[in-house]
């Protein structure tokens, strides 16, 4: 430790640490635009200096490192001067167009400027202009803004894994682009917007739409993959204006995905807006009263085991769990929120669970994933691998297709269950880094148990957990990796077959007369019987809403309070950040709603009195923005039907389009433009 | 020489190295520890450029064959587009056959740079820096001090320093090029090199041998 002196205050800083960490555990504000906590140090802007006692010169305290004893002044005469200069240079060729920039009131470069700058600028010359770069569908640029602070081309590089940002030329003429001009490869391209200090690169949806202080803001999480990352809701009237991340360090860091972050343009269309009844093979407008009267008049002469529901991939815990109590309340266990057909198992929570954590993955010296591409399933929490990979802490193996770009190295130890084998009987090399490792990972993508021989890849791969020592009272390296923020939610409310109750394929079977989807969009519709009443309940007229016979306008995740949970077993509160539109109803109240009709007593009436009920269902639910993070306790692997094997079929990935993966991204014009780009074969560049 | 080339030379669709340049590279990379051949990447961006400047004329270095150097060297294609681009004898955009480079810093202007500019507008017909003539012969560009300040003005052609240099040289040597001769580089007004005009003026009398018993071979 050295003890550093800030403008007369005393504090302990770390060997090693920079004078700016120092000013800021002293409480002090240090003016910086090219420092930023996640990135390498570049100490290009100068606009951090300060003045250390016995240097000759103002020093640059991101990049300079402290020393027992040293005495720093943030706020001396000269300090305040150095920064004044260096805003003026910075200025020089920064445009003056604040007014018609969306970064402002919201801009580092405006914000320092009328806190550090001086009183205006003594250039009279030609200031420079930089042509605008194409990036992608997403960022914007504006170029001329670019103070070169080069944090979008190091987020690139170290964070996102795809090396395309750089600088080239040289002085005056250095430009910030791809040079080729080509869409960045990345999903994480939203976050370039926001480690840009100005206005250079901006949101592309969000153009010329709003001003900061316009927008109504609403923490939420995000559930357009199982990661949850902390979220703003920015709205302005009726709309989400836009999604930004806030900073969660367990979770997300302060990064985001772009499926989360754009999506929201799909928030407005193909909404079911009022309830809808079929009435002689076509489908009408119904008012609540009517949808009710079909709903009860149809069930009631239905006898319980033969209704069914499921739970699609975006649901709040709280819809999952009062759906599941009316059906039960109806006499069904026909439940089911794996339209995947996943043969997970809920007997017990770390079955099902990321129990290393995605924080965990910091830890980790070994990593093995099975049957997933964590870049499209889980970006934030595979640029959180990267991350522990670059430190070269971590070694990484793949099981599943070949050739799969995870932005760092995984060895391919194969494509199917086969070489899960392999590598028990310590047929590869990866066992001995695997049983040798402290931290041990088996990541196993839930699509990898969505197959018939589902149930015994789960216990194989625990089964290779256990045997390379992955599963301690200290640490539990099983982790499988969901794809929607509502899946373990879902199962944590116990949304799956109850005793002798049909699963989704024996209700797909013929098993059930009337079925309940609950925004359940993930299986292919026609597979329903003809005849089956269908009640579909949720808020986009996507794969499922055509074929119901009664359709129930839910809210989005943006228009509910409601409870996530994400791959690592996070309980986490989304908050309404506006109203659902029309007719549409908080999901919880439409089941409430519905009960009433069919004469099922639920035991609740408000939110706060359902979530009593599932916390007293299930705990988990009492510990909102916690998991329970422990090593495992008790070995004993998933259950398995006696003589249940692998099949040698290679694992298949369930992403195809990360675009568009759910009912709100394939409403999303954004998206269909990203997918439209990312997947074309033949990329062409933009014309220069 | 060659006869005149076009100057609208334009981006390859490929781009491989040929044997000259592969034993070159070959050389080069043995120079560099096991992991660190990246930093062979300017070595390998001259190569480029001096094998396309055999193959077509024009010695510049398209993308292809930043790319092509990239993969050699396992390094991403924008961290070899940043070199090229920040050194300016990297040529990213096709040139004439005798690339002029005029040093326009102040010993060099002093001496009358001014002048070899005029006279490399007139017998190359340019029409100014950054220009490359119609007969695709000549590419100009203005350059930062080349280090030969004591024989100002200098004009660099190619990899050539042309030194002394007034109107008439520059025209004389212009002429020259054009009809595919290559005037011996140095001096143009016979300096031995930095020396007076006429021959060296000063320590004359210095035996070279006894007093630098070390440089054995010199004279
Ligand atoms: S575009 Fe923004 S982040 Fe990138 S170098 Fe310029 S100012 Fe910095
Ligand atoms: S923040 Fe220190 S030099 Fe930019
Ligand atoms: S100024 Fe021209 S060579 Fe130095």
């Amino acid at each position: 430790m050295a003890k550093v002196t800030i403008d007369g205050i005393e504090v302990e800083v770390p060997n090693g640490a920079t004078v700016l960490q120092a000013c800021e555990a002293a409480g002090k504000e240090i003016p910086r635009f090219c420092y930023h906590e996640r990135l390498s140090v570049a100490g290009n802007c100068r606009m951090c200096l300060v003045e250390v006692e016995k240097a000759p010169k103002p020093v640059a305290s991101c990049a300079y490192p402290v020393a027992d004893g040293m005495k720093v002044f943030t706020d001396s005469a000269l300090v305040r001067n150095a920064r004044r200069n260096v805003m003026e240079f910075l200025l020089i060729n920064h445009p003056l167009d604040c007014p018609i920039c969306d970064q402002g009131g919201e801009c580092d470069l405006q914000d320092q400027a009328t806190a550090y700058g001086g009183q205006g600028g003594r250039y009279r010359e030609q200031k420079r202009a930089v042509k605008d770069k194409y990036l992608g569908p997403l960022v914007k640029t504006i170029m001329t803004r670019c103070i070169q602070c080069t944090r979008c081309v190091r987020f690139a590089t170290e964070v996102a894994g795809v090396p395309e940002l750089g600088a080239t030329g040289r002085g005056e003429d250095m430009q910030i682009g791809t040079y080729v001009e080509k869409a960045l490869t990345t999903e994480l391209s939203g976050n370039l917007i926001d480690i840009c200090p100005v206005g250079a690169l901006t949101s592309r949806p969000y153009a010329f739409v709003s001003r900061p202080w316009e927008l109504r803001k609403t923490d939420s999480v995000d559930v357009l993959d199982a990661v949850g990352a902390a979220i703003r809701v920015d709205t302005r009237g009726p709309e989400v204006l836009r999604i930004l991340p806030r900073i969660n360090e367990e979770v997300n860091e302060e990064w985001m995905a772009d499926r989360g972050r754009f999506s929201f343009d799909g928030l407005k269309r193909r909404r079911l807006d009022r309830p809808w009844i079929r009435v002689e093979g076509k489908l009408k407008p119904a008012s609540w009263q009517e949808a009710f009267a079909v709903v009860a008049e149809r069930l009631k002469g239905i006898p319980g085991q033969r209704l069914g529901a499921v739970a699609g991939d975006l649901v709040d815990a709280e819809s999952a769990f009062a759906l599941r109590e009316l059906m039960v309340g109806l006499g069904s266990a026909n439940l089911d929120c794996r339209q995947d057909g996943a043969a997970i198992d809920v007997s017990r929570r770390d079955h099902y669970l990321f129990n290393s954590g995605i924080a965990g993955i910091d830890e980790a010296d070994a990593l093995l994933l099975i049957g997933t591409n964590p870049r499209k399933e889980a970006p934030v929490l595979n640029a959180r691998i990267r991350k522990r990979w670059s430190s070269g802490a971590l070694k990484v193996a793949s099981i599943g297709p070949a050739g799969l770009d995870l932005t760092y190295k995984a060895e391919h130890l194969g494509e199917g269950p086969d070489a899960l084998a392999t590598l028990r009987d310590g047929g590869h090399a990866f066992a001995e880094v695997l049983k040798g490792a402290k931290r041990p990972m088996i990541v196993l993508g839930r699509a990898a148990v969505a197959r018939p021989d589902g149930a015994a890849i789960l216990a194989a791969a625990w089964a290779l957990a256990e045997s390379v020592g992955a599963l301690t009272p200290e640490w539990h390296g099983f982790n499988m990796l969901h794809l929607f923020g509502g899946q373990v939610g879902a199962l944590d409310a116990g949304f799956v077959p109850g005793e002798g109750g049909l699963d989704l394929a024996g209700m797909l079977g013929g098993g059930v007369d009337a079925l309940w989807l609950l925004g359940a969009d993930g299986f292919e519709p026609g597979l329903i019987p003809p005849g089956t009443f269908v009640i579909y309940q949720g808020h986009h007229g996507d794969r499922a809403a055509a074929r119901a016979d009664v359709i129930l306008p839910g809210a989005a995740y943006t228009e509910k309070d409601g409870t996530y949970v994400n791959t690592e077993g996070r309980v986490q509160r989304g908050r309404m950040a506006l109203h659902p539109p029309g007719e549409a109803r908080e999901d919880w109240r439409i089941i409430r709603a519905a009960g009433a009709a069919l004469d099922v007593s639920l035991a609740f009436d408000t939110l706060d009195a359902l979530r009593a009920r599932m916390a007293a269902a299930n705990p988990v639910f009492g510990m909102v923005d916690g998991r329970i993070a422990e090593g495992c306790h008790d070995t004993a692997g998933p259950r398995l039907a006696e003589g249940a094997a692998p099949e040698a079929t290679s694992f298949t990935l369930p992403i195809t389009d990360y675009w568009q993966a759910d009912a709100i991204s394939r409403a999303s014009e954004t998206m269909a433009e990203c997918s439209r780009i990312y997947n074309d074969a033949t990329p062409k560049l933009a014309a220069e | 020489m060659s006869a005149p080339h076009s100057p609208h030379h334009e981006e390859p669709a490929s781009f491989a190295f040929d044997a000259e340049s592969e034993a070159q590279i070959e050389k080069i990379l043995k120079r560099y520890p096991e992991g660190k051949q990246a930093s062979g990447v300017i070595p390998l961006l001259y190569v480029a450029q001096k094998q396309m400047g055999r193959a077509t004329g024009s010695a510049w270095v398209p993308r292809v064959a930043m790319d092509t150097i990239a993969e050699r060297l396992g390094m991403a294609p924008i961290r070899v587009y940043e070199v090229a681009t920040f050194y300016f004898m990297f040529n990213t955009k096709p040139i004439g056959r005798f690339h002029l480079q005029v040093c326009g810093t102040t010993p060099c202007w002093l001496r009358g740079s001014d002048e070899v500019l005029r006279a490399c507008k007139d017998a190359g017909h340019l029409k100014g820096y950054g220009d490359t003539s119609e007969d695709g012969l000549f590419t100009m560009t203005e350059v930062e001090c080349l280090g030969g300040c004591v024989n100002a003005p200098i004009l660099q052609v190619d990899d050539d320093y042309y030194e002394d240099m007034d109107y008439e040289s520059t025209v004389k040597l212009l002429e020259a090029l054009k009809r595919g001769e290559r005037p011996k580089p140095g001096s143009m007004q016979g300096r031995q090199g930095s020396a007076p005009i006429g021959g060296p003026e000063t320590v004359l009398d210095i035996p070279m041998r006894h007093a630098a018993p070390g440089r054995a071979g010199e004279e």
